[in-house]
């Protein structure tokens, strides 16, 4: 209409805080806000979802979408925002790997909504009231999207041109990004931006002194971890040697270990496969019990190898 | 079946070798692949395995104090601890995942550790991969 370029914004299944770091990025948002066309951004916007499905495709000339793939209406807006889009960029963990989202693909579907809605400690539901496709109120009938049988990251639902990693991706990273898509300033289609290619453990200042590790541990049981020392060989599970550096390291600063929301290097193929070679190195453990011992004490194997990218895994398929 | 096998240069592919020579019975659909040290097997290829369809993946190496590079066996014996425990966490089971050692000379134990794993992954079946939700707890739940 008033011949900017269209920008779409879009959360799935999310939490909102991409879009959060996306408003923090302060000034930047209205320099964003200034050169296009807002023509959809359901956290600030007025624009429905439906007035996207009367655009031309391709008309859309950025879209930045952010969420998991979990239920029918994420995979419906997934397509109509790829058809729309000349440039659809997959922005933060969970719309590239699935994210924390994607741990629910280790349980099945019926067993998560009988423990979130039935049996979870404190929940105050004596009739056993469910989430139906279908409920009659007085007013008419009220739908809601079904679940898919597994949660996807947006590049294994439809192509994306650009992704850009983080739970949510940095503010400051962020600026960059915004900077290079003002400017015209990309890289060729496919490439991971707002990241570096290195892993975690190359920027990180934490001194390795090559012990073993008797024993894993969680960051929760410990008063203090060391500060200026590895977390792995203080027994801390850290995702640092499989994870993409550029994230700015606020949690090692905070002294907690890497979760690995920046997702795997692309060197690396699968996180926790990754991760099976570093913890063998380091354990100190040569014979089968032992080594049976200490993996039985790990807690949450899956869960901690692949907080975000269970829905990328090699596996995924498995369960 | 479709079964992956895990053969070290210096030991058990030597093995095989004897088992081979001496026409002993090894079952026909399991791949081998050699490598220079079962503590090389990178975990990503074991576990590439098993999403690519293999019903059972078995790593082969030297007996524990005679591996060709000191502890490089000892190194595969954490791995497959770990990568076990991944593996129950995704509902495979991890008896998919075998480890054993047979040392050059010993192509029988060769041939005998390869026969008792194609067992036991006849007797589990093939590692389907359902995607199925589950029981919904009532009818049009979400």
């Amino acid at each position: 209409m008033n011949g900017k370029p269209k920008l779409a914004l879009y959360w799935a299944c999310s939490c909102g805080g991409c879009d959060v770091a996306l408003l923090d990025t302060g000034a930047k948002i209205l320099e964003l806000a200034g050169r296009y066309e807002i023509v959809l951004w359901p956290i600030l916007v007025d624009a429905k979802e439906h007035s996207v499905e009367g655009m031309a495709d391709a008309s859309i000339d950025l879209c930045l979408f952010n969420g998991a793939i979990k239920n029918e209406n994420d995979e419906r807006m997934a397509r109509l925002l790829r058809a729309k889009s000349k440039v659809l960029v997959s922005l933060g963990a969970c719309s590239q790997l699935g994210g924390v989202l994607g741990l629910a693909n280790l349980t099945r579907t019926a067993e998560m909504l009988e423990t979130v809605y039935l049996k979870a400690p404190g929940l105050d539901n004596p009739e056993g009231t469910l989430p139906m496709k279908r409920t009659k109120v007085p007013e008419g009938e009220l739908g809601l999207p079904g679940l898919l049988e597994k949660v996807r990251g947006l590049p294994a639902v439809v192509p994306v041109d650009y992704v850009v990693p983080g739970c949510p991706p940095e503010p400051a990273r962020l600026v960059e990004v915004i900077d290079a898509l003002l400017a015209g300033n990309l890289p060729p289609k496919g490439a991971v931006l707002g990241a570096s290619e290195k892993a975690l453990c190359s920027t990180c200042t934490r001194q390795r002194r090559g012990l073993k590790v008797e024993r894993f541990t969680r960051r929760y049981r410990l008063d203090a971890p060391d500060e200026n020392l590895c977390f792995l060989e203080q027994g801390l599970l850290c995702l640092g040697p499989v994870t993409r550096s550029g994230c700015g390291e606020a949690c090692l600063k905070s002294n907690m270990p890497c979760r690995g929301c920046y997702g795997p290097t692309s060197g690396v193929l699968d996180a926790g496969g990754a991760m099976v070679g570093v913890l063998a190195s380091l354990m100190a453990q040569d014979s089968p019990e032992a080594v049976a011992e200490a993996v039985a004490g790990l807690d949450d194997p899956a869960g901690m190898n692949y907080l975000f990218s269970v829905a990328s895994s090699l596996l995924r398929e498995a369960r | 079946m479709k079964l992956v096998g895990f053969l070290c240069n210096w030991c058990s592919y030597e093995a095989s070798m004897g088992a081979g020579g001496r026409r002993l019975p090894i079952p026909s659909d399991i791949v081998f692949v050699r490598v220079m040290c079962s503590g090389m097997v990178n975990p990503q290829a074991v576990l590439a395995a098993f999403a690519d369809g293999a019903d059972g993946v078995l790593i082969l190496g030297c007996h524990p104090g005679s591996c060709h590079y000191v502890d490089g066996n000892l190194q595969a014996q954490r791995r497959v601890g770990l990568i076990r425990a991944l593996l129950k966490d995704y509902g495979v089971n991890p008896e998919r995942l075998g480890l054993d050692w047979a040392s050059a000379s010993e192509g029988e134990r060769f041939a005998q550790l390869v026969q008792e794993f194609h067992a036991r992954m006849v007797a589990l079946g093939p590692q389907t991969q359902p995607l199925v939700l589950g029981e919904p707890p009532v009818e049009g739940v979400l």
